[in-house]
C-alpha cells in the first residue's frame, strides 16, 4: 500500500487541529448565511416593488459584487479600509463583513425572482379578500416564494462554505490554512502528508454541506 | 326597492390611450342578481375589478354602502372584506389547505375566532359538496372543485355583493354546472350578485337584470326574458346573434 500520509493526522492534535479550522470555516460561513438571508429576503423584497431608486441602486449593488472577486473584496475591507479609515478589523470579522456583502446581494436577487415568478393574480386574489399588504406577503406570497427559494439559496449557501477557503489569504486560520501549516510542520517526517491531509479536508467539506443538501431535498419533497 | 348597496356612478377607466370604460352608471340593489354579458374585450372584466379597486379609475365613484371605493382609500382592505370576487383562474393559494383557503381572510383580514371560523368553512364546503376535500390541496381538485373552493372562500367573509367574473370560462364543459349551480343556490339564498358570463341560459335563469355591456358603455339593460326575446338595440341583437352562430360551431368541433 502506497504511503497517503494520513499518519501525520494521528500524530498529537493534528487532527482536532484540523477540525478547528473547519470550525472557524463553518462559523464564518454560517453568520455570513444568516446575515445574508436575513438582509437579502428584506432587499430582495424593497426590489421587487417598483421603486426606481431602489431598483438602481439594487442593481449597481448586485452587479459591482458580482464582477469584483472574492478576494479582492476581502483584500480590499481587510488590507484597504482598516488603513483608508483607520479602523481595526479581524481578519474573521473582515471575512463575516465581506461574505454577507456577496451573500446578501446574490440572496436579495434570488428573492426578487421569487417574488416575480408569482403571478400577480395570486397577489390580487389575496388583496380582493380584504388582507392587508403585510398579511399578503406573510401568508400568501412569500410562503410560496421560499417554496421556490430552497433549492437556489442552498446552492448559495454551499458555494459560500466553500469559498470560505478564500479566508486564508488575509491571515484567518481556517480548515485550510490548519492543513498547509501541518503539511508544513511534517515536511521531513511525513513526505506524502499533502494527500491525506487534502483528502481529509475534502471529506470534512462534503461532510458539512451534505448534510445541507439532504434537507432542502428533504423540503423540496415535503412541499411538492 | 330595497336598499342599495352598489352604486357605480360616472366611471370613466382609460389604459394608457385606450378607454375602456366610459361614462357607466349602474346600480345594483340589495338580493339583486345584475349579470353582465358583451363581447369579449368589452370591459366587463374591467368593471369588476374596477369594483374592488384593483384597478385605479380615472373618474367617477364607485360605492359600496355608501362608502367610496378607492385604491387610495385608507380603508381600502376594510371595504374589499365586504366585496367577495370569484376569479376565471380560481386562483386559489397552492401552498394551503382548501380549509386553510378559505379559513385565511376571515380569520387574519377580519380576527374572527378560529374555531367559529372553521365550523362555518366546513359548513360552506358541505353546502357545495367538498366537505371530504377539506384537508386536500388545490393541485388535487379538478377544476370545478377549485372554483366551488373559491366560491366558499369568497363567501366566508359575509360579503355583502359577490362579484364573478367569468368564473366558468377555464372550465371543462361537464364542470360548468357544478359550479352554475352553486351560484343559482346563492342566488336563490338572496345574495347580491354581480355575474359577468358568457353562459346565455345561465345568465337567463339566474339574472334579476341583463346588463348589456359593449365599447365600455351600457347599450342596454332589461329583465332577462324580455332581453333575450326582445332585444331593443341592434348591437343587442347582433350580439345574441353572433354567440348562437359561434356556440353551434364550437359544439360540432367538440364533438
Amino acid at each position: 500500500m502506497p504511503d497517503m500520509g494520513f499518519d501525520v493526522l494521528l500524530k498529537g492534535k493534528n487532527f482536532l487541529r484540523l477540525l478547528g479550522g473547519l470550525g472557524v470555516a463553518l462559523k464564518i460561513s454560517l453568520m455570513s448565511v444568516l446575515i445574508s438571508i436575513i438582509l437579502g429576503t428584506v432587499l430582495g423584497i424593497l426590489w421587487h416593488h417598483n421603486n426606481l431608486f431602489i431598483k438602481a441602486v439594487m442593481r449597481s449593488y448586485l452587479e459591482v459584487i458580482r464582477i469584483m472577486p472574492q478576494l479582492v473584496l476581502l483584500f480590499i475591507v481587510y488590507f484597504g479600509t482598516t488603513r483608508s479609515f483607520g479602523w481595526n478589523l479581524s481578519g474573521e470579522t473582515a471575512s463575516v463583513i465581506v461574505f454577507s456583502l456577496w451573500g446578501t446581494a446574490e440572496m436579495s436577487d434570488l428573492v426578487r425572482g421569487a417574488l416575480i415568478s408569482i403571478s400577480a393574480h395570486q397577489y390580487e386574489s389575496a388583496f380582493a379578500l380584504g388582507l392587508g399588504k403585510a398579511q399578503v406577503y406573510l401568508y400568501v406570497i412569500l410562503p410560496q416564494a421560499i417554496r421556490r427559494l430552497i433549492p437556489l439559496s442552498i446552492n448559495l449557501v454551499t458555494r459560500m462554505i466553500k469559498t470560505t477557503s478564500l479566508v486564508l489569504m488575509i491571515g484567518v486560520v481556517e480548515i485550510i490554512k490548519v492543513a498547509q501549516q501541518i503539511i508544513e510542520a511534517n515536511r521531513m517526517s511525513s513526505k506524502n502528508a499533502a494527500f491525506g491531509v487534502y483528502l481529509t479536508v475534502f471529506v470534512m467539506y462534503f461532510l458539512a454541506c451534505w448534510p445541507i443538501s439532504l434537507l432542502a431535498r428533504k423540503l423540496e419533497k415535503r412541499w411538492r | 326597492m330595497s336598499q342599495v348597496i352598489l352604486e357605480i356612478s360616472h366611471l370613466h377607466k382609460v389604459f394608457d390611450t385606450v378607454t375602456v370604460i366610459e361614462d357607466l352608471s349602474l346600480t345594483v340593489h340589495e338580493g339583486e342578481v345584475v349579470v353582465i354579458i358583451g363581447p369579449s374585450g368589452c370591459g366587463k372584466s374591467t368593471l369588476l375589478r374596477c369594483i374592488n379597486a384593483l384597478e385605479t379609475i380615472q373618474g367617477g365613484e364607485i360605492k359600496l354602502h355608501g362608502n367610496t371605493v378607492s385604491k387610495n382609500s385608507k380603508d381600502l382592505h376594510e371595504i374589499r372584506q365586504k366585496i367577495g370576487m370569484v376569479f376565471q383562474n380560481y386562483e386559489l393559494f397552492p401552498h394551503m389547505t382548501v380549509l386553510d383557503n378559505v379559513m385565511l381572510a376571515p380569520v387574519k383580514a377580519q380576527g374572527r375566532k378560529k374555531s367559529e371560523v372553521r365550523e362555518e368553512a366546513l359548513a360552506l364546503l358541505k353546502r357545495v359538496g367538498l366537505e371530504s376535500k377539506a384537508d386536500s390541496y388545490p393541485r388535487q381538485l379538478s377544476g370545478g372543485q377549485k372554483q366551488r373552493t373559491a366560491i366558499v372562500r369568497a363567501l366566508c367573509m359575509h360579503p355583502e355583493i359577490l362579484l364573478f367574473d367569468e368564473v366558468t370560462a377555464a372550465l371543462d364543459p361537464q364542470m360548468v354546472r357544478e359550479v352554475l349551480e352553486v351560484i343559482l343556490d346563492l342566488a336563490n339564498a338572496g345574495k347580491t350578485m354581480l355575474v359577468v358570463t358568457h353562459e346565455m341560459q345561465f345568465a337567463r335563469a339566474v339574472a334579476d337584470r341583463i346588463v348589456f355591456f359593449d365599447d365600455g358603455q351600457i347599450i342596454e339593460q332589461a329583465a332577462p326574458d324580455e332581453f333575450f326575446d326582445h332585444p331593443k338595440t341592434d348591437k343587442a341583437k347582433q350580439f345574441l346573434n353572433t354567440f348562437t352562430f359561434e356556440r353551434d360551431r364550437s359544439t360540432t368541433n367538440r364533438a
